[in-house]
């Protein structure tokens, strides 16, 4: 029987949309079992969201207090220890893939598959390379199958399943070498997740001043949208690290993306290559975000975001 | 303490890439070739590292082919001590080059090695954490602040949900994210310099590194391009437009 394991990404509460993505993608394999392992302290209530994504056979609980916060170095001996029951391990590409997911496999002596966007067939995949100027096909080679999942690529599986809920204890030695300190989140208060988001309304280093990114917030409040930066505008301490879209930052699919003040760097675009409908608000007619938007408008920023306010 | 910095000659990323129309790959000839962007902050910190008194020595290495070296000689002529170059025309794919890395911290025992979070041409975002993995040593992935304290570094990284902080003991391996720093410039008399800076080239075989199984690429494409846009007049006109489209 071939099966494929899904990493869980969780806050401890709440399940992290990326995982019914990474469900899309493993339930395309055509395996005979899609589980999902949710490992942490005290994970019930995330177990129970688990198990509702369309497609799920199994949920896997593993709860130890070393899971209290996703901690590669501790999470990755568990997950080889499950591993054997599968012939594919996936998680989301989110940082919290990114980082497990290459300490499970080197571990196990497998490469890796990074950035999964199509399944071809359950060895066959395409991916990204040079921030998504190109798309590689690969095959892995006989054996388990592990990889991260390009979330943008995919929609979430819908919300009506009824798997069951397994509690596993693995005991396997964890390490004493890692000590988490805290966690600091950038206050994006109410707005939506920008991973999740329908909208979003980002601001680039034309945006101009921490104090002016004021308006980027308020029109994205407006119209109900996530906010994202470019990393010049993040460099420039415009806004906390955790807006930033593209190549090294979040890669998004949102419906609707207004961009104001980014030039359009391909290192920027390759964060929003999935998004529906794309606006760039520029004043220089010739930058380059303008040959990937759908409507491109020349104009002041400021001027342009006080006019929409208004039309709202 | 010695800090190991792995270095990677990637396609510069101002180049705009050009898949070949046969599938076989992305044209590099004569293309701009440079550092990986992440590995020259890697190189920074450590140099930084250094210079603050918690280490004596900066070792960068590279995998690769004969024209790695340019690269190299850059990380040297930025203030790394010496090189060391693994020479192999072969594609060398993450797990592998872990191992090499590995088997060179085996030779060398630093306290960190300093890898990029990912290259820019291939994006695998794999090789700092295979290493943790292989040698059994913290990561400490995604840097954008070290502060190293004795055997402990204290590490801010970059995570999708804002800045988390790990403690981690020595030796580790942290890979850097692009605000961990910004690169110093390297000054010509740096680069005469680095010439004679001592760059030891090690053939890929006498470091008895098993190749590891290999992910097989079958073609390479240009992505969807995207249907071209229009431009609007106006903001009455842009606000018509999602309307009708139904997105606001
Ligand atoms: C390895 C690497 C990785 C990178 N990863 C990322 C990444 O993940 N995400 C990312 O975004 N960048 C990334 N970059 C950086 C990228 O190359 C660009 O430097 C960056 O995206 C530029 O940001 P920007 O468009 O805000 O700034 P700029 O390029 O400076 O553009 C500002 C724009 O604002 C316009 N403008 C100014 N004032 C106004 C106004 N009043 N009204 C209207 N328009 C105005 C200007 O015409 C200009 O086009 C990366 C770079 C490297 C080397
Ligand atoms: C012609 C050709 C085509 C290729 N096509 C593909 C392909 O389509 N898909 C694919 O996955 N791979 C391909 N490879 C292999 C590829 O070049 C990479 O070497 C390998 O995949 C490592 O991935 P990465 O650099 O993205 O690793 P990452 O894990 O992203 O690299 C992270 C960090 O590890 C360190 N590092 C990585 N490699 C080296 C090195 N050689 N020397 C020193 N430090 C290093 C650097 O510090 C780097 O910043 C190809 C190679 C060749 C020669």
């Amino acid at each position: 029987m071939s099966k494929v394991l899904v990493i869980a990404e969780h806050d401890g509460s709440n399940l992290n949309g990326s995982t019914a993505r990474a469900v899309s993608c493993a339930s395309d394999l055509g395996l005979d079992a899609v589980d999902v392992v949710v490992l942490a302290a005290d994970g019930s209530a995330v177990a129970e969201q688990a198990a509702k994504i369309t497609g799920v056979s199994t949920v896997l609980l593993v709860q130890n207090a070393a899971n209290e916060n996703a901690v590669a170095a501790f999470l990755a001996p568990q997950i080889e220890a499950l591993a054997v029951d599968y012939s594919h391990v996936l998680a989301p590409s989110t940082t919290f893939g990114k980082d497990l997911i290459p300490r499970v496999a080197a571990h196990l002596g497998r490469p890796q598959i990074s950035d999964i966007m199509r399944v071809e067939s359950a060895t066959v995949f395409d991916r990204p390379v040079y921030a998504g100027n190109a798309v590689v096909t690969v095959e892995a080679p006989e054996g388990l199958v592990i990889g991260t999942v390009r979330t943008a690529s995919y929609k979430a599986a819908s919300n009506d399943g009824s798997a069951s809920v397994e509690t596993r204890s693995v005991d396997v030695a964890l390490p004493s070498h890692t000590r988490f300190v805290g966690l600091e989140s950038g206050g994006g208060g109410d707005r939506p997740d920008l991973q999740a988001a329908v909208k979003v309304v980002s601001g680039g280093r034309g945006v101009g001043s921490e104090e002016n990114f004021k308006v980027i917030y308020s029109l994205a409040d407006k119209l109900g949208a996530g906010v994202g930066a470019s990393r010049a505008a993040v460099d420039a301490g415009f806004i906390p690290n955790d807006h930033q879209v593209g190549q090294t930052g979040k890669i998004i699919a949102p419906d609707l993306y207004m961009a104001f003040g980014i030039s359009g760097a391909i290192q920027h675009l390759a964060g929003i290559k999935d998004a529906g409908t794309i606006v760039a608000v520029n004043k220089d007619a010739d930058a380059p975000i303008f040959e990937v938007a759908d409507y491109g408008l020349v104009a002041d920023l400021f001027e342009v975001i006080e006019e929409l306010e208004k039309a709202l | 303490m010695k800090i190991l910095v792995g270095v990677k000659r990637v396609v510069d990323f101002n180049v705009r890439i050009q898949v070949k129309p046969d599938g076989s790959g992305v044209a590099t000839d004569g293309v701009k070739m440079s550092m990986n962007p992440f590995d020259e902050i890697a190189v920074e910190e450590a140099l930084r590292i250094k210079e603050a008194g918690n280490a004596e020595e900066v070792i960068v290495a590279t995998i690769g082919p004969k024209a790695c070296q340019e690269q190299l000689r850059t990380a040297l002529a930025m203030g790394a001590d010496r090189a060391i170059h693994v020479l192999t025309d072969e594609e060398i794919q993450p797990l592998t080059g872990a191992r090499i890395l590995k088997a060179l911290a085996d030779k060398e025992s630093p306290k960190i090695v300093m890898l990029g979070k990912q290259a820019i041409d291939d994006d695998n975002n794999q090789t700092a954490q295979m290493l943790g993995a292989l040698s059994h040593w913290p990561q400490a992935t995604f840097a954008s602040k070290v502060k190293i304290d004795g055997d402990t570094a204290t590490v801010t990284r970059e995570v999708d949900a804002g800045l988390e902080t790990l403690s981690v003991d020595l030796p580790a391996v942290i890979s850097a994210d692009l605000r961990l720093n910004e690169p110093r410039y390297v000054k010509l008399p740096d680069i005469m310099k680095a010439k004679r800076k001592p760059l030891e080239v090690i053939e890929i075989a006498d470091l008895g590194v098993e190749v590891a199984p290999a992910v097989k690429v079958l073609k390479t494409v240009a992505p969807a391009k995207r249907e071209a846009g229009i431009k609007v007049e106006s903001v009455t006109e842009l606000v018509t437009a999602l309307k009708e489209k139904g997105l606001i």
